[in-house]
């Protein structure tokens, strides 16, 4: 029985991986022609975007904060507190601001892009467009799979700019680290690749994040349960892709 | 004829909806699709709009068959369509005069004072004209459906269907949408396909009417043949009698028998 579940399990998620796949292709397909409207992708930077900035530079501060506190704590022990400011830049922009920023970012837009698209589609308003032969592909999930995947990569940007400052206000202004070896340390020891490192993970978190969003809205069941179970669909999978794929690329950058 | 529908069978998850379906709709007339409640009356819009495709049989609008087209082909038929949802299917991020544009905007490259003429031309006949700047959540539901028939029109098709077009409306919206029908079959010449239950609107406004039932047509020809029918299937929908060869009662066992097991458990 357990063999039966398991093969039923892994089917399940072949299946499931092949309609992302397939979606991800058409929707490619739909993306240059989506280019034509800014308009419409300039609206979904907004709200994909625009409308996490409290959440991603309150979360930015409270973790930079954190990095301080706990940073300084440790590297006190070895008598290495100069090291604080590299350390925090390091974790920040490598690791923390992009897995971070996709965890909330799935939560807050994730959620909304499915919820929004799923409604649509409840409403017949998809249905709707066909019949008016707009494809909804290239005038609903093309813009706002694109509008999230380059909101990303700036929302972990200001993510890390916000937490650089919540560790410097702890370390420096706090725990008195001087603030001279606290910049300089850092402008010494972090260099592009660890930058680059950063804007890739949050351009793939962002693609990922926003594939399975529009997926799970696009195909919703049209009822108040199936668009529920979309929204939460969308926020487990996106988390568990996001920590798989920060496993991957962390690797890969080593 | 401009829908052709011969001997279409069609079924979901296993249970048939239709069993050899035969509806022709002739141009520049009105027709109504009747029929009780979950005779697929919006699945047969759905195959003459191809959004689904019969398992078996043929589809052809303007004599076209629509299981040999390819994906822009049908968009470029339904370019020449147009329809009125039961809901209206606004898009709910727009207002009102951006809805009407929409259709537009997405097919011709027409210049921004144009479109606001056609625009405002459409929503006045449908008497909206000063609603263009509300919000779709602002209407109530037959102002939404008048939007959503001058949205649909926006494009002069050549066929307008509509789904349940009187469900939910009072009096005086029923009368309006019921006038708006009758006026775009007469002086634009636009074939009408209208799916309802509600059989004394349809008898004064369509040309012809199909009734289905089981699957199949149970009668055709115009509202006052149906009327005259003989067949207790049309004569149950026509005169709306509980008693009939459709039943009232979903199947159950008998009424006494689990009334009293309940009471005993």
């Amino acid at each position: 029985m357990i063999a039966a579940v398991g093969n039923g399990f892994i089917l399940e998620g072949v299946r499931q991986l092949g309609s992302v796949a397939i979606f991800l292709v058409r929707l490619l397909g739909e993306c240059v022609p989506a280019l034509r409207r800014p308009r419409l992708i300039v609206h979904q930077i907004y709200n994909a975007g625009a409308r996490s900035l409290i959440i991603i530079m309150l979360s930015g501060l409270f973790v930079g904060m954190v990095l301080g506190l706990q940073g300084y704590e440790l590297l006190q022990r070895f008598g290495s507190v100069e090291a604080l400011g590299t350390a925090a830049a390091l974790g920040l922009l490598k690791e923390l601001a992009p897995v971070v920023t996709a965890l909330l970012f799935a939560g807050r837009a994730g959620t909304a892009l499915t919820s929004e698209i799923g409604l649509m589609r409840a409403t017949d308003q998809l249905t709707a467009m066909e019949i008016m032969a707009v494809d909804p592909l290239r005038h609903v999930a093309a813009p706002r799979f694109l509008g999230g995947l380059l909101a990303m990569p700036l929302l972990a940007a200001i993510f890390s700019v916000v937490g650089l400052y919540g560790a410097q206000l702890i370390g420096v202004q706090l725990m008195g680290v001087d603030k001279g070896v606290f910049w300089s340390q850092m402008q010494g020891s972090v260099g592009l690749h660890n930058v680059t490192e950063g804007v890739v993970k949050s351009v793939v978190f962002g693609v990922a994040c926003s594939l399975i969003a529009v997926h799970e809205g696009y195909h919703a069941a049209p009822t108040a349960e199936g668009v529920a179970l979309a929204t939460t669909r969308t926020v487990v999978a996106s988390s568990v892709m996001t920590l798989l794929l920060d496993y991957m690329l962390t690797a890969a950058f080593l | 004829m401009v829908v052709d529908v011969r001997g279409v069978h069609y079924a979901v998850g296993g249970r048939p909806i239709f069993a050899g379906l035969d509806v022709q709709v002739r141009r520049g007339r009105i027709t109504a699709i009747m029929g009780p409640s979950g005779t697929g009356k919006t699945t047969l819009l759905k195959l003459i709009t191809a959004q689904i495709a019969a398992d078996r049989g043929e589809v052809r609008v303007r004599g076209e068959d629509l299981a040999a087209l390819s994906r822009s082909e049908i968009y470029a038929l339904r370019k020449r369509m147009g329809m009125l949802f039961q809901n209206g299917a606004l898009l709910t991020d727009m207002d009102v005069f951006e809805n009407v544009a929409f259709p537009v905007r997405e097919h011709t490259n027409l210049p921004e004072a144009l479109i606001r003429k056609l625009v405002l031309t459409k929503l006045q006949a449908v008497g909206l004209r000063g609603a263009a700047e509300l919000m779709p959540a602002e209407l109530s539901g037959g102002m939404a459906r008048r939007v959503a028939l001058a949205r649909a029109v926006v494009m002069d098709p050549e066929m307008l269907i509509y789904d349940e077009p009187f469900v939910g409306l009072d009096p005086i919206s029923l009368g309006v949408i019921m006038r708006l029908i009758k006026h775009m079959n007469e002086a634009l010449g636009i074939t009408s396909i209208v799916v309802s239950h509600d059989v004394r609107e349809l008898a004064t406004i369509a040309h012809d009417s199909y009734l289905l039932s089981g699957g199949r047509v149970a009668a055709a020809g115009a509202p006052e043949q149906l009327r005259a029918s003989d067949s207790p299937a049309v004569r149950q929908f026509m005169t709306g009698s509980e008693d009939g060869p459709v039943a009232f009662h979903y199947p159950a066992p008998d009424y006494a028998t689990q009334l009293f097991a309940a009471d005993e458990s």
